[in-house]
């Protein structure tokens, strides 16, 4: 693809995740730092920081951009801050993109990090009765798990899925995130060590259910201009070829956190491209149009694992196989590290947990490091593309994609 | 001790069946296009092809087919207001036919995720939700229709 739709990536940074409850800024500031050390660019070389916001940690949460570039020392650096759930930190990756492409700037920092609270997440604070986060909790007492457990066993139904997958999945991934020093979680576990932890909203277990972590991750991106010519001739030169941030296609007919209802289909019987498909299968498709290449070209895939099962949804979802063969793809193990496509070799939410607004940009770190042969102990063999792939509360697409 | 009054947990999302019919979700219907939601739109058709303002309140169909379904083993955090000792319940999502659109809610007590299936039927009740200060707050619930039910004959 032309040299004007690609930017270059001359940093990735990142905070170890963990649970410690210090400040967000800490962990944003850590991996920032790192990402310029490892561009080996300087703070004021930044014209442009882009934000990731965290909705738990007050206004400073909220003008996150500022936040960080108050926290490295104001500059007159020109700044953006961003909400989209889940999906936040794609699109501060893909609002400094667009800064760049447009040719407003040359380089970019973004950055993402986040504290949070103990258990399950719960809505934000007050008697909020018109937000329907507020009121799935309060009408229905559904929890994130709770929509992770519905689309679960729908491929039980559908698809002959097992639990004993689901756990497979959960065992590769504790297995990928071993070796890799930014994940909280870094042990084995066997399918029996999975399948004995308590059920938490049938079929899925506590082993199987993303934690919420603190972490913070970070990235350079430039121009591909300022990229030859900062070159430093050492790693292989990763870009970014493609920024997915959809939003659904009316009727939206797959149950959505935080929703009550899907929308109806009633009134588009026949219309034309009215076809019945969920949100998450547009989600990559975006991406690999824009890039111009397909599923069939992808090396790795960093995709949100919220729940053990969820990741066999997303096998399909970024094409890797037809609808209902994930599991046969776990099985064979083309998604482990030494298989042909493998699939969170980071580790994934498994081992990371989610550490909101950070963690599209640690997605992308991953791919990164992984592009350029540097991810030690975890690597994926000859890898040239990477696709990251998530999905945000209320209708945030996030996909990026990366070659080298 | 006098009766708990009883109160909709929230404002117009259903019908109760207080007065003798069968309760019912509330939802919309756009007199544009036809589209339905719940909980209800007033201001907006979702539609991208409508732009229609005009939306009927109607009483959606009282059984469906389940989608899919799960339970809660732990108990969910503020602001659902659980009960002490805290007892799992089911919840589903149920696929209605005649409006085309899949809805949430809880399982009738009583019910374990070994009594559902997906495609299964099952009907709208209204249930209490939590009672405080003399108030039973309500809300809708899904009931089974096969024999499996508890509180039904077999």
């Amino acid at each position: 693809m032309p040299d004007d739709k690609k930017v270059a990536v001359l940093g990735a940074g990142m905070h170890e995740w963990g649970k410690w409850g210090r400040p967000f800024v800490e962990y944003g500031l850590a991996a920032a730092r790192d990402a310029l050390a490892d561009a080996g660019l300087g703070w004021r070389d930044m014209q442009f920081v882009s934000g990731a916001d965290t909705i738990r940690n007050g206004y400073p949460g909220f003008v996150s951009g500022a936040t960080f570039a108050q926290a490295l020392g104001w500059t007159g650096a020109r700044v953006a801050s961003v909400y989209a759930a889940c999906a936040s930190g794609a699109v501060a990756i893909a609002n400094a993109r667009a800064q760049i492409l447009a040719g407003l700037c040359d380089v970019a920092l973004v950055v993402g990090a986040d504290t949070t609270p103990k258990g399950f997440f719960a809505p934000v604070g007050g008697d909020r009765k018109d937000d329907p986060d507020w009121l799935r909790f309060h009408l229905m007492g559904a929890t994130n798990p709770t929509y992770f457990a519905l689309y679960a066993r729908r491929r039980m139904d559908r698809f002959g899925a097992t639990e004993e997958d689901f756990a497979q999945v959960k065992v590769k991934n504790a297995r990928h995130g071993l070796a890799n020093p930014y994940a909280r979680y870094r042990k084995e576990v066997t399918v029996d060590e999975v399948l004995s932890s308590p059920m938490v909203a049938d079929p899925l277990r506590l082993l199987e259910i993303c934690a919420t972590s603190d972490g913070g991750a970070a990235l350079v991106l430039s121009s591909m201009e300022f990229a030859r010519r900062h070159a430093g001739g050492g790693a292989p030169l990763v870009t970014i070829d493609a920024v997915s941030t959809v939003t659904p296609t009316f009727p939206n007919t797959v149950i959505e956190m935080p929703n009550f209802s899907t929308d109806s289909a009633a009134a588009s019987t026949g219309a034309p491209g009215a076809a019945a498909t969920g949100f998450r299968p547009s989600i990559a498709t975006a991406a690999y149009a824009e890039a111009g290449i397909g599923p069939e070209d992808v090396s790795l895939a960093e995709v949100y694992d919220l729940s053990s099962a969820l990741e066999l949804d997303w096998y399909e979802d970024i094409g890797l196989c037809g609808e209902g063969e994930a599991e046969k793809l776990l099985r064979d193990g083309v998604t482990s590290l030494g298989g042909r496509v493998p699939v969170n070799p980071s580790g994934g939410l498994s081992c990371f947990g989610e550490a909101i607004p950070a963690q599209a940009i640690a997605q992308v770190c991953e791919c990164v490091w992984q592009l350029r042969g540097s991810a030690t102990g975890h690597q994926v063999e000859r890898a040239t593309v990477a696709v990251t792939a998530n999905q945000g509360l209320f209708g945030h697409g996030s996909s990026v994609l990366l070659s080298r | 001790m006098a009766p708990a009054t009883r109160v909709p947990a929230v404002e117009g999302w259903f019908t109760t069946g207080d007065d003798g019919a069968a309760p019912a979700l509330l939802g919309s219907r756009c007199v544009g296009c036809g589209t339905f939601a719940f909980p209800a739109e007033a201001t907006y058709c979702r539609n991208p092809d409508c732009t229609s303002t005009s939306f009927e309140t109607v009483e959606l169909s009282r059984r469906g087919r389940i989608w899919s379904y799960t339970d809660a083993r732990y108990q969910p955090p503020p602001p659902y207001r659980a009960a002490d000792p805290y007892v799992p319940f089911c919840l589903a999502a149920v696929e209605l036919a005649a409006e085309r659109l899949v809805v949430m809610g809880q399982v009738v007590d009583g019910v374990t995720v070994d009594d559902l299936a997906v495609g299964d039927e099952v009907e709208l009740v209204i249930d209490t939700l939590y009672s405080e200060d003399g108030c039973d707050y309500l809300v809708w619930k899904w009931r089974p229709l096969g024999a499996t039910a508890p509180g039904q004959e077999a």
